[in-house]
């Protein structure tokens, strides 16, 4: 690992300007980027350490109705907040559902957004890549990429956000609070990462110095707690990044789908809000077609970028039971096997 | 530059002056304080073999800086018995052969016990598979080291009924 300097600083300000040098980066709790900087793949020269900063870590219910999660709240800490899961069930599934309970006693809510592809040839030093050395080429373009991106990918990276959390996240209008020189500001989560385009190395929308300091769900998002379900098909049953997910929540009144609400995850470089899908299903019976329907419209234009034309048909498939799974309801306790597909085994060897 | 640090662990105050910032707790503890039953497997997060229980939740120390834990509580393989009392999952893995080679024990150990004071697993054999997914064991002892893991936590509920009765 290269030499750094380290600094923690007393506060969000001094924070803000001790990370808009350039070389210099936010340490949470370290679980991702301490991994990238032990196989060289980050080489910053300073951390500066936000983990002792004062007032981060706490979930507050605001006088309008909406959440404000703090940036520092662990994320085994948020998921098994009773209140949380019952107002937001899918996203308490989706964090469930990633890592290991020894990371997610430790990785934070800001980590969890701002966490690097886990694309191999980023992760390998001796690999061409754009997006750790920008301009170098791509060799997951034509290497193993049957994990890689199907949706707003270009010819310069076709990684993937691994996050689970922030697939519900992103599908229940997450808002990003931001610390920035500028002062205060906030934007969508949806708006946070960006697209490859030409500058895969350019993976948000944050400037130097920039600190996300909350998440905050807006009021509408509890309104869909009875219907929502997050769903991940891995390689294995646990412990292991989708290859493709889905977050589905919906309102249903009367019989019909008054409001609808999907997102998809493992597909492209950021969490993929599939908002046309939504709108076929508003006013219409939460049937198969209309989820089938759904699901072809959440897939257009979706193309492989490589040896995985068949994340496309997984995609369609996860989106249709992650939306008759959400129209069921949401399960009083979240499974055994948190968004796994296959059924509980209770008692049996373990898949 | 050097930074002070203090820490508990396994109940006794520790000061170190740490000349360099890239010291993780794993390394602290195996080469500044010679306990090394918290084992080095993958380095990277991925095996579990370093788990330890740092304010009472269990974390892979190979992922997280030392200096960064200014003030925590620490609690490490080596101090779950008392004198030649094993603590009850230390006991159980032994009554239930949850080990082969034993490289992986202290860190299977130290997560069980995280995993019991979480309660989140009950007594579902599913969820104890699930919970303990970060703990990789290369010799396969998954069936004895569920079976020890339930045992020792109707054990300690049962303790825990008892002192509060």
């Amino acid at each position: 690992m290269k030499q750094f300097d380290y600094v923690r600083p007393a506060t969000v300000t001094e924070a803000v300007a001790a990370a808009a040098q350039p070389g210099a980066v936010f340490l949470a709790a370290g679980t991702n980027l301490l991994d990238l900087m032990k196989g060289g793949v980050s080489r910053p020269d300073r951390l500066v350490d936000v983990t002792h900063l004062d007032g981060l870590d706490r979930i507050e219910t605001l006088a309008d109705g909406s959440l404000r999660i703090g940036a520092l709240v662990r994320n085994a800490d948020l998921a098994h907040d009773a209140e949380f899961a019952r107002s937001y069930p899918a996203v308490a599934e989706a964090l469930l559902s990633g890592a290991s309970a020894q990371l997610r006693n430790a990785a934070t809510v800001g980590g969890n957004l701002l966490q690097r592809t886990r694309c191999a040839y980023f992760y390998d030093t001796a690999s061409r890549c754009n997006k750790r050395e920008p301009g170098s080429g791509c060799d997951a373009r034509d290497g193993e990429n049957r994990g890689h991106a199907v949706l707003g990918w270009s010819e310069s990276c076709i990684a993937t956000h691994p996050s689970d959390f922030c697939v519900p996240l992103v599908a229940l209008d997450a808002v990003v609070e931001i610390e920035g020189r500028g002062g205060r500001r906030e934007i969508a989560l949806d708006e946070l990462h960006r697209l490859p385009g030409e500058a895969p190395e350019r993976e948000t929308v944050l400037e130097p110095g920039d600190l996300i300091v909350a998440v905050r769900l807006p009021t509408a998002a509890r309104g869909f707690a009875a219907h929502a379900r997050y769903l991940k098909v891995r390689e294995r049953t646990s412990y292991a990044f989708a290859v493709v997910s889905a977050a589905a929540a919906l309102r249903i009144e009367n019989g019909k789908v008054a409001q609808a609400r999907l997102a998809l995850g493992g597909v492209a470089a950021k969490p993929w809000r599939a908002r046309a899908a939504e709108d076929v299903l508003r006013g219409v019976a939460p049937t198969a077609d209309a989820f089938q329907e759904a699901a072809r419209r959440a897939l257009e234009g979706a193309k492989p970028s490589g040896d995985n034309a068949f994340k496309i048909e997984l995609a369609r498939r996860i989106v249709v039971r992650a939306l008759t799974l959400a129209a069921a309801g949401t399960p009083a306790r979240i499974p055994a096997l948190p968004a796994s597909p296959f059924a509980s085994t209770s008692g049996a060897i373990h898949a | 530059m050097n930074h002070s640090i203090s820490l508990t662990v396994n109940g006794a105050r520790r000061d170190f002056v740490l000349d360099d910032p890239r010291v993780t707790l794993l390394d602290l503890l195996r080469e500044r304080l010679h306990l090394t039953g918290t084992k080095k497997g993958c380095d990277r997060g991925q095996c579990g073999a370093c788990t330890i229980l740092v304010d009472g939740k269990r974390i892979n120390s190979c992922l997280a800086l030392a200096i960064s834990h200014d003030g925590a509580d620490i609690l490490t393989i080596e101090g779950l018995a008392r004198g030649d009392q094993l603590h009850p999952v230390q006991a159980a893995f032994i009554a239930h052969d949850g080990f082969q080679c034993g490289f992986c024990t202290p860190g299977q150990i130290m997560s069980a016990i995280g995993m019991i004071g979480e309660g989140q697993a009950g007594n579902d054999p599913e969820r104890v598979r699930e919970c303990m997914s970060g703990n990789l064991c290369r010799c396969g002892a998954y069936v004895g080291i569920v079976d020890a893991v339930l045992d020792a936590q109707g054990q300690m509920d049962e303790t825990n009924q008892r002192r509060s009765a």
